[in-house]
């Protein structure tokens, strides 16, 4: 067994099919999911995350589960590379009483106290002072936890992420701020939506350690995550990651994507992160195809099977619609 | 008039108002080059330019602000605040600012501005995005709030909004947004504050308004042993007191119907209205139909459960009218 070592990341072989794991599974779970919505088995709307999933699991991979995290309407990949059950997350995007949260929420509402998923978030912005708060509370308690909030380039006009960064250096709390940087905001390009559209100036300027990666690398996402996280873990304060990336799919899934050629799209296909680091496990970690095609197809199976749990499970239950309006023994 | 789709409504009653008056500018995500999120702005951009129908930034607070300084400085801004619920974003100039100019400046400004929002209960899109916060709104003096059920109110009830002086909520539903209907073209305005008698009848009054008024044209429908009076308030803030009251004062009885939650709702404040003033021609006590105490839910089965269905307005209707007076 080969045990060469990214020069960079000093990535060992374990970390590498790790990281090949989660964007899989993201990737999988994702087109899943849009290949149900498509079907009409999913209520509501899913926004997917299909190209991005190198961010996700970059930047989790630096993090313990004891870490937090916030994200948004396009957090599935978050919420699966932070640790989140599968099963119910699908359980969730189906409506159905064994969803993470009975069903009441859906796809852009995922939480999981055990894997510190403070909570995806179907506000713009809504999610990153609750990082912020995660961090204060991380601070205050002293048990050198991390907190992580991935917001899209869009967010970064809602005044509130401002107010967010300015508090965090003030504070110097142990949170990194990760922009998801799609280069859209729903059907508007950063150049309409963004008088400076890099973000790492706009963070910098708050004074804290800002640094612009590719984020469809996944070593080059983990290198700068590590760094970031070690810092919030040392008492050095905030850090902000502006991770560039595509998003392959519309920005809702049945959007027409009127709005720019299919040459684009193609040509984020190009740039897949999770091709690209199959091509690295092959040629530094020895990884055979062949063993890349059967971890596929576990992770295959064992997303089939969380679609079959979730179609069996009940339908949420209309006599526990005030349950939890206020909290309850915790469940 | 011509059948026309709700949302089509909304861009006709935009297109007229946008060549009747230059003043009248449209702002917001998404509303310019891709012509809405759901298409209620489209072809804006290309008929009156890019300095009059803008995209913004996500930046409810700063869009709604913005509206409201250059409505001060004269024009009639348009803004869309996509979903009702991110409203919540940009609360402080909603309600600390433009509703207050007129009075806090004694006259001296006003703020002719129109916010306008998709109110998407109905349609399972979950805690964050299926709220009725109409009676957050209406309780704001100063602000005016109509919400458009059909089509041809949608349209009419949006040009008086850009004609008047000062500012109103918008509400739209989303789940109308295919319906058709005859529609007027050209010039057919609802005055704010004029309520609609969609159904006549002796024994009953409903009120109700937006995302409910369909379903409780349904259970009308259903109902074939009472005769009910149906009322589609459409301005929520001013309310249409005469109408209402003078049709309670017809049938003796009140059930007001809405989708938003019960407890501290719009419907309150219509039935303390109707308590006080209709005591004498009361013949059962009022009740309000409305979502139970608790967020609006995603799962299907569980957002029908959530919004009053025809069935449970029809049960509503029957149980208001077999209450008896207990002889005293
Ligand atoms: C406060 C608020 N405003 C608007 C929206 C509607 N909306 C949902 S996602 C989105 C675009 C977000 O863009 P970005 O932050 O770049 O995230 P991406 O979708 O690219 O992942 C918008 C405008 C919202 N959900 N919340
Ligand atoms: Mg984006």
């Amino acid at each position: 067994m080969t045990t060469t070592r990214d020069a960079r990341t000093s990535i060992g072989r374990d970390l590498a099919l790790d990281l090949y794991q989660t964007m899989m599974t993201i990737r999988r779970f994702e087109t899943i999911a849009g290949e149900l919505f498509a079907a009409g088995r999913l209520p509501g709307f899913i926004h997917l995350s299909i190209g991005q999933e190198a961010v996700a699991a970059g930047v989790c991979a630096a993090l313990e589960d004891t870490d937090y995290i916030t994200t948004t309407h396009r957090g599935h990949g978050h919420c699966i590379a932070k640790g989140g059950r599968v099963t119910e997350m699908m359980g969730e995007l189906y409506g159905r009483e064994g969803g993470y949260a009975l069903g009441r929420s859906g796809s852009m509402h995922i939480a999981d106290n055990a894997v510190g998923i403070l909570g995806a978030n179907a506000i713009v912005g809504g999610g990153i002072p609750m990082a912020v708060g995660g961090a204060l509370a991380a601070q205050l308690a002293g048990h050198r936890q991390v907190s992580v909030s991935f917001f899209g380039d869009g967010a970064v006009a809602e005044g509130v992420a401002h107010e967010c960064l300015n508090l965090a250096t003030l504070w110097k709390l142990p949170i990194v701020f990760v922009c998801e940087h799609n280069g859209y905001a729903e059907m508007t390009p950063v150049s309409t939506h963004l008088a400076n559209p890099d973000v790492t100036q706009l963070a910098a300027a708050y004074g804290m350690n800002a640094t612009a990666v590719d984020g469809n690398d996944v070593a080059a996402v983990l290198a700068v995550s590590r760094e970031a996280v070690a810092r919030a873990r040392n008492g050095g304060g905030p850090s902000f990651v502006q991770a560039r990336t595509d998003r392959w799919r519309g920005h809702f899934e049945g959007d027409p994507q009127r709005y720019r050629p299919r040459e684009e799209v193609q040509a984020m296909t190009d740039r897949d992160p999770i091709a690209a680091w199959r091509s690295v496990l092959g040629a530094e970690h020895g990884v055979s195809d062949d063993e890349l095609d059967s971890m596929d197809d576990r992770i295959t199976a064992e997303l089939t099977s969380a679609v079959e749990k979730a179609e069996a499970m009940p339908l949420s239950d209309p006599a526990g619609l005030t349950r939890f309006v206020y909290p309850e023994a915790s469940r | 008039m011509t059948v026309t789709k709700y949302w089509q409504a909304i861009n006709q009653a935009l297109h007229e108002e946008m060549a009747r008056d230059d003043s009248v500018i449209v702002i917001g995500e998404d509303v310019a080059a891709p012509g809405g999120p759901f298409a209620a702005t489209k072809g804006l951009l290309e008929s009156f330019g890019p300095d009059r129908v803008r995209d913004t930034p996500i930046s409810e607070a700063a869009i709604v602000g913005a509206a409201l300084g250059a409505a001060m400085a004269g024009y009639r801004p348009v803004v869309e605040v996509m979903f009702l619920d991110f409203v919540t974003v940009a609360m402080d100039q909603v309600v600390n600012q433009a509703a207050k100019v007129s009075y806090m400046s004694a006259g001296n400004f006003s703020a002719p501005m129109v916010i306008r929002s998709i109110c998407a209960s109905g349609r399972r899109t979950g805690p964050q995005h299926a709220q009725n916060l109409e009676a957050w709104l209406a309780h704001v003096p100063g602000l005016k709030v109509v919400w458009g059920s059909t089509p041809a109110d949608a349209k009419a009830l949006l040009k008086a909004a850009i004609r008047d002086d000062g500012p109103v909520y918008v509400i739209e539903s989303l789940a109308e947004w295919s319906t058709r209907a005859e529609v007027a073209e050209g010039e057919e305005i609802v005055p704010i504050g004029s309520a609609a008698v969609r159904h006549e009848g002796e024994d009953l009054t409903v009120v109700t308004w937006g995302g409910a008024a369909p379903r409780v044209a349904t259970a009308v429908d259903l109902v074939h042993d009472v005769s009910v009076e149906v009322i589609d308030l459409r301005t929520i803030s001013p309310w249409d007191r005469e109408t209402v009251l003078g049709s309670v004062r017809k049938t003796g009885r009140l059930l007001v119907v809405h989708d938003a939650v019960v407890e501290f709702g719009v419907g309150a404040e219509i039935a303390a209205t109707v308590a006080t003033e209709c005591f004498d021609q009361l013949r059962a006590p009022v009740r309000r139909l409305g979502a139970p105490y608790a967020p609006a839910p995603f799962a299907p089965q569980l957002e029908e459960a959530y919004l009053p269905h025809p069935e449970a307005i029809t049960r509503e209707i029957t149980r208001t009218v077999q209450t008896v007076r207990n002889a005293s």
